[in-house]
């Protein structure tokens, strides 16, 4: 691999390692007991929760590394982790 | 001006799941703004966040050596200066590079008085390398340098203070924040870069594999550090304590027990001298910066 001058990388280039594979517990979001408080974008160490034109959140699965920071910290609880089957 | 609908740290870095720290770096580049200059010690954050050739990174960014980010954001600021150009220079660097090897350069870019902000993303160990002990490692905490054993209750120093030593060289604006509360530290750091002249800003962010827990409790416990008064959130202008978290403190017990790193202190037999040695020192930060909040009792 040739380096780059001053081994340089295109912003944000990480996007290409899609850590959604890392993944044992997934983050299922319930939208009918959600207060739109948006805790769980807040605090998502990957910034992967995004809010749609309804103000209510979904998490990218690509990136989400299941960490369940967003179910501990929800309010409403309305965030629970469930074993993925792969 | 925060921008706080846009993400200029990105998706895809290789931070644990649950990191705290990629947590902070996540808050602070949304406080800083896309007008901003990041430099970074090496570090744990170094390493997740660039692995190259890619970087999480949205803004212009400069990966120094471990000792020296402090003295290339000189440079940088002096550069710009020069140029009549207005961006925002923030170092990004760890608690072993800010408490322990940064120490010369950040001592001499302070006493100059560049206009830069610097923030130390603070995990209490040398976390990318395996879990050393740093400056920044408190009390009885048991790191791969500082094992509990037979002979050791672990690390046997208090935690340096370091933002005392920044405001003794004049720092203009000098804080401590945690990753728990992200208003007070988007706050915190637009104020550290709105104010001219070098600031500081520790972060408190808990990491869990260093410290021993589940990643989703990151924000819990860093919660309980501010909550047993181990951890104080303040903020200092000009050498004076001027804003403290204030808190009806829990005892120490209930933050230590959730961490690995302090498992020895209660298994296989529970050491009350220590935990009391500990909680003695959550009471002298309680009484150094007025923390407790006084509960009317009912008679």
């Amino acid at each position: 691999m040739a380096l780059a001058v001053g081994c340089r990388a295109r912003p944000g280039k990480a996007r290409d390692n899609k850590t959604g594979s890392w993944r044992v517990f997934k983050p299922i979001f319930d939208h009918e007991k959600c207060s739109k408080c948006g805790m769980c974008k807040t605090l998502c160490p990957e910034g992967c929760v995004h809010e749609d034109a309804e103000g209510l959140f979904n998490p990218d699965y690509s990136y989400c590394k299941g960490c369940g920071i967003c179910a501990v910290e929800c309010p409403k609880e309305a965030i629970t982790m469930k074993l993925e089957e792969k | 001006m925060a921008e706080k609908t846009c993400e200029l740290f990105d998706c895809g870095h290789r931070a644990c799941g649950g990191c705290g720290a990629a947590l902070a770096a996540r808050l602070v580049t949304k406080a800083a703004g896309k007008d901003s200059i990041f430099v970074s010690s090496t570090g744990c954050m170094e390493v997740f966040s660039t692995p190259y050739p890619e970087t999480a990174w949205k803004v212009p960014w400069i990966h120094s050596l471990f000792e020296n980010a402090a003295a290339v954001a000189s440079g940088i600021e002096a550069a710009l200066k020069k140029q009549g150009r207005k961006e925002k220079i923030v170092i990004m660097a760890g608690d072993g590079a800010t408490f322990d090897i940064g120490m010369i350069c950040i001592s001499g870019a302070f006493e100059r008085g560049h206009d830069f902000t610097y923030i130390c993303y603070d995990n209490e160990a040398y976390m990318n390398t395996g879990i050393q002990r740093s400056g920044a490692t408190p009390y009885d905490a048991s790191t791969t340098t500082s094992p509990a054993g037979k002979c050791s209750f672990g690390n046997k120093r208090p935690k340096k203070d370091m933002p005392a030593i920044l405001a003794a060289h004049g720092a203009p604006y000098v804080a401590t924040t945690s990753i728990a509360y992200p208003a007070d530290l988007l706050q915190k750091v637009e104020k550290a870069i709105a104010t001219p002249g070098p600031s500081y800003v520790q972060v408190h962010a808990p990491c869990c594999t260093g410290w021993g827990f589940e990643g989703e409790q990151t924000i819990a416990i860093a919660k309980l550090a501010i909550e047993t008064g181990l951890w104080v959130n303040y903020e200092m202008i000009d050498g004076k304590i001027t804003k403290v978290k204030k808190v009806v403190r829990k005892p120490v017990e209930e933050y230590l027990k959730t961490q690995k790193r302090f498992r020895h202190l209660f298994k296989p037999i529970r050491q009350d001298a220590e935990i009391a040695a500990i909680q003695a020192i959550a009471d002298k930060n309680a009484e150094k910066y007025g923390i407790d909040i006084k509960l009317n009792k009912k008679e």
